[in-house]
């Protein structure tokens, strides 16, 4: 329950969102009063706005377009930036937003990212990422060809909390070396040369803490370490390992407490024992 | 003639499943999801999946066994083929899945570790910490991008699929969808298509689904003709954490890791829980069911913990009905290590630490055992024939229906960790079903049809999507309409259902229909629209609303999820020995009574304004039903007496098995 300086409860308190109508318009903002009930997060606030979406000034408006899905911090849908930090909106509490900050409530899409519509991204190059990584175990095929290779509890301990990484994007959002790449569809351009070019400039690109953290989780799984050779080369490509100016902003946000910086440490020496290891023939 | 293709709508475990086999088959993919197929659904599946394995197998348990426990445990309403099918190939899945790279728990030796899950006495669980959804996801979304990566699968995530295409002779040609941020229409020719969409959830307003989780798909192929079967069974899981936007899951793994539940003997005690000592708790699933405890099966969970807030009055809050879920007496690292994915998942939401102080829980809606009737191939040893085209077809040829979203497995109740089972199973198993089908077809393939019926499919989509962008804005808005259809649908058609209550359901699901075709739309736009792409899921929700209430209105019993107090079979009362017996013979002619009346399948057609049911047979032929037993009063009377007369009556059963359901 949140009250006010007079320590009443509050009736209503106030959302501003940071809104754009498609790619290429100019953002604008909109602010919103959303009466309070108890135990309301994010999701719920942007909820009660679709159901009357009607701004401060008494404008009647369009519901706000946002992304999300599981509720539960799982998915990693519901990603932007809430007063002023990235992170999941359905785990962002109305009540510990407000005892911070309790003038208002500031939606903002992430900036690292094209934007769709209000607070909807289009976060493609995320998965694009672990295609150029090669982000998976190369097994033989899916028909019964008996278990796994054990693996001790020690290795499930390490792997696990890497596996993990629902491709939200904080790490991004916060990291200095990764910025937004937009590539406006060329008019007349059919689906797979737009598709050719976006991938083309992606791959130009940073690729992020994540998908160096995924390439590490594939390079210690007993059979993906076979290939793991593929994967260090992609990160020393173009917008590869090199690109981390370490400043561990990306640890910080995340959400599932992923060793982020472990991992780049680690992908770090890897590329270097590799080129070592091509350069004299090891 | 250009090269075959397959639609697979939906990216979840048996979407991913299917579309990576049908790769592997070397058959191409379009990929179709309303979210990038990483976020699906599955993700939050936390507790682990079944499999009789060497551990277990050892101290008695084998497939048949676990088998045995799914039908028992769902009351003998699913057809059998397909889940003796699923039982036996289990260990191989799970070890597919381990060479997938899962990161399941491991032994101090290097084994896949096990934990016990509702419903079986054996610990047949997998798991990967509490997110083995996630885990086993992430696996085939790997593969899925690696097939991506060759070219072998096209996907178009953020689409959403409008309904299949379907020709003049009724057989499905592809299929038209959305896409979300342009609003582009357009047909994607399929020699098949394969739903695999997950549950309705959103039907009942908050329930622990995601939010895209809202029948459309299902709806849509219903609505083209596919049959839908057993709409009224609804899974109310046991243990959700209530909130204001969704009922969060609290998986069943808490009770599997040895989480006990209980209430304060003192209704609303006011004081803290852990100062309540031992002799002033209830802990009533011990109480009442001393065999099982804590891990009796969901539907019983649920009911159980619904009566002792409820009737008993003894929620630990008073304006607030829950109970407390206790984990305080396994030590931190522990916890730690098997359940750190949900418990993170009480710290964030609920601000309490769940190793320090008893979590808050009540039941919320959770799966859905019906959905589209699907057809099976029968083999002779009673599983199913591998590679039949017929395996997992709907009503519609060349439709198929894969996962939650098919009616198959799971008959009237779901055991727990068996849905990750089902749905990468059928995912697995329904493609050489398809390759045998492409090479097969009747009427040609895709390519070959007249594009005038792309054509018109794409136009009729087009229309209706005008039509509810023109509607005025001043109509009703969908989003309350459809948290009116969410509280209509949770008060009357979940844990308790009475016929007074489930017709007057009926009527007012109608009413909000109707009020539903005239609500009006507050963004007129045409890009990245989620309002009307929100109306049209909207839209498709109150047909199977209709086949849910309907389905729970005319089935006058007691079966699994199903609970109508008012057709409950009470125990045995007397004391005196052959009286106790005469009940007992009684109670057992009642039991195959109702059996003879309602061991069926409910089968709806869409029949426009109101739902056509009809009851279909279900294959019992592999093991008999037997009365459900868990915890009722005289079970041993009621079981002895129904040993003998299986004994005595053993020979002529034997010569009256039904055939095989196949189309």
């Amino acid at each position: 329950m949140i009250t006010d300086a007079y320590g009443s409860t509050i009736q209503s308190f106030r959302v501003r969102v940071l809104r754009q109508d498609c790619p290429g318009a100019s953002p604008y903002w909109q602010s919103f009063d959303v009466e309070y009930e108890s135990d309301m997060n994010v999701i719920s606030v942007l909820q009660r706005i679709a159901a009357k979406p009607r701004t401060r000034d008494g404008r009647e408006t369009t519901p706000i377009a946002w992304d999300c899905g599981c509720l539960e911090e799982v998915c990693g849908a519901c990603t932007m930036v809430i007063n002023g930090r990235v992170r999941q909106s359905c785990s962002a509490l109305v009540d510990k937003l407000l005892a911070e900050h309790p003038q208002e409530i500031v939606l903002e899409p992430m900036s690292k990212f094209p934007v769709v519509r209000d607070l909807m991204v289009d976060r493609g190059r995320v998965f694009r990422a672990l295609q150029k990584v090669k982000a998976w175990v190369p097994v033989d095929g899916y028909f019964d060809l008996g278990p796994g290779p054990r693996q001790s509890r020690a290795q499930q301990e390490v792997a696990y909390p890497l596996s993990e990484c629902m491709s939200c994007g904080c790490c991004l959002e916060a990291c200095p070396q990764y910025t937004k790449v937009e590539v406006p569809r060329a008019t007349n351009e059919t689906d797979e040369s737009y598709q050719q070019r976006l991938h083309g400039t992606y791959d130009q690109s940073f690729i992020g803490a994540h998908a160096i953290s995924q390439a590490m989780l594939f390079n210690a799984h007993p059979v993906g370490r076979w290939n793991a050779g593929e994967r260090l080369e992609a990160l020393t490509a173009p917008g590869g390992v090199q690109v981390c100016g370490n400043a561990q902003n990306c640890v910080a946000v995340c959400p599932k407490n992923i060793p982020l910086t472990t991992s780049i440490a680690q992908a770090g020496r890897a590329v270097t024992l590799h080129k070592l290891r091509q350069l004299f023939g090891w | 003639m250009s090269k075959q293709r397959v639609v697979v709508v939906g990216g979840g475990l048996a979407g991913l499943a299917c579309t990576m086999k049908l790769c592997e088959l070397g058959i191409p993919v379009d990929l179709i999801s309303l979210v990038p197929v990483k976020r699906s659904h599955s993700v939050c599946a936390q507790g682990g999946i079944n499999s009789c394995n060497d551990l277990t197998r050892q101290a008695g348990d084998s497939e048949w066994k676990h088998f045995d426990d799914t039908v028992y445990g769902g009351d003998f309403l699913q057809h059998q083929p397909p889940v003796k099918e699923m039982c036996f190939w289990a260990p191989r899945v799970i070890d597919l899945m381990d060479r997938l790279g899962v990161t399941f728990n491991r032994t101090l030796e290097g084994n896949i570790d096990r934990r016990r899950f509702g419903g079986t006495l054996y610990k047949r669980t997998a798991f990967a910490g509490a997110t083995t959804g996630q885990q086993l996801l992430y696996a085939l979304d790997e593969q899925v991008r690696r097939w991506e990566s060759d070219g072998r699968v096209a996907k178009y995530e953020y689409w959403d699929f409008l309904g299949p295409v379907v020709d003049e002779g009724g057989v499905c040609r592809g299929a038209v969808a959305q896409n979300l941020a342009s609003m582009e229409i357009r047909a994607f020719p399929a020699d098949a298509v394969v739903i695999a969409s997950g549950g309705p959830g959103l039907i009942f307003g908050r329930s622990t689904m995601s939010m895209m989780c809202n029948g459309s798909a299902a709806s849509r192929c219903y609505q083209a003709g596919a049959s839908y079967g057993n709409a009224e069974f609804i899974q109310v899981h046991p243990t959700a954490i209530p909130g204001a936007d969704k009922l969060r899951l609290m998986s069943e793994s808490a009770r599997g890791e040895g989480g006990r539940v209980w209430v304060p003997r003192t209704p609303q005690d006011p004081r803290a829980p852990r100062q309540i000592p031992e002799a002033e708790r209830y802990y009533f699933l011990e109480a009442r069911y001393p065999k099982y405890g804590n891990l009796v099966p969901r539907d019983i969970a649920t009911r159980e913990i619904f009566d002792i807030c409820v009737n008993e009055g003894l929620s630990v809050e008073a304006d607030r009905l829950c109970v407390y879920l206790d984990l305080t007496h396994i030590p931190k690292t522990e916890l730690d290590r098997k359940l750190g994915g949900i418990l993170d998942i009480y710290r964030k939401f609920q601000g309490v630490e769940p190793s320090e102080v008893p979590m808050k829980i009540f039941p919320a809606v959770h799966y859905s055992m019906g959905g589209l009737w699907a057809a099976y191939d029968r083999s002779a040893d009673g599983g199913l024939i591998p590679g039949s085209p017929l395996n997992h077809q709907t009503s519609i040829p060349n439709l198929y229906a894969i996962g939650e979203c098919d009616y198959h497995y799971h008959g009237a109740n779901r055991l727990g960790a068996n849905s990750l089972l089902s749905c990468i199973f059928s995912g697995l198993f329904v493609a050489p079903g398809i390759h045998s089908r492409l090479g097969s077809l009747s009427g040609g393939t895709a390519s070959d049809q007249n594009q005038s019926l792309y054509a018109a499919a794409v136009q009729y989509h087009r229309e209706q999507h005008s039509a509810l962008l023109q509607r005025p804005a001043n109509g009703d808005n969908p989003y309350q309409i459809h948290r009116e259809l969410g509280d209509v649908m949770t008060k009357a058609a979940t844990v308790v259902r009475r016929n007074d209550q489930l017709a007057t359901a009926y009527e007012q699901v109608c009413s909000l229909r109707v009020r539903a075709q005239q609500c009006g739309l507050s963004d007129s736009g045409n890009w990245t629209n989620q309002n009307v792409v929100f109306t049209k899921a909207l839209l498709d929700m109150f047909p199977l609303a209709q086949a849910i209430v309907r389905g729970a209105l005319q089935r006058d019993e007691c079966r699994g999820a199903h609970f109508k107090p008012d057709f409950s079979f009470p125990g045995i009362a007397a004391s005196e020995p052959m009286e106790r017996r005469r009940e007992a013979e009684a109670w057992c002619d009642r039991f195959e009574a109702n059996n003879a009346r309602w061991l069926k399948s409910t089968i709806a057609t869409y029949g426009g304004e109101h739902p056509r049911l009809s009851y279909e047979d279900v294959d019992t032929s592999l093991i008999p039903p037997r009365p459900r037993l868990y915890g009722l009063v005289g079970a041993e009377i009621i079981e002895q007496v129904w040993n003998e007369r299986q004994q005595l009556g053993g020979r002529e059963r034997k010569m009256a098995q039904p055939a095989a359901v196949t189309s």
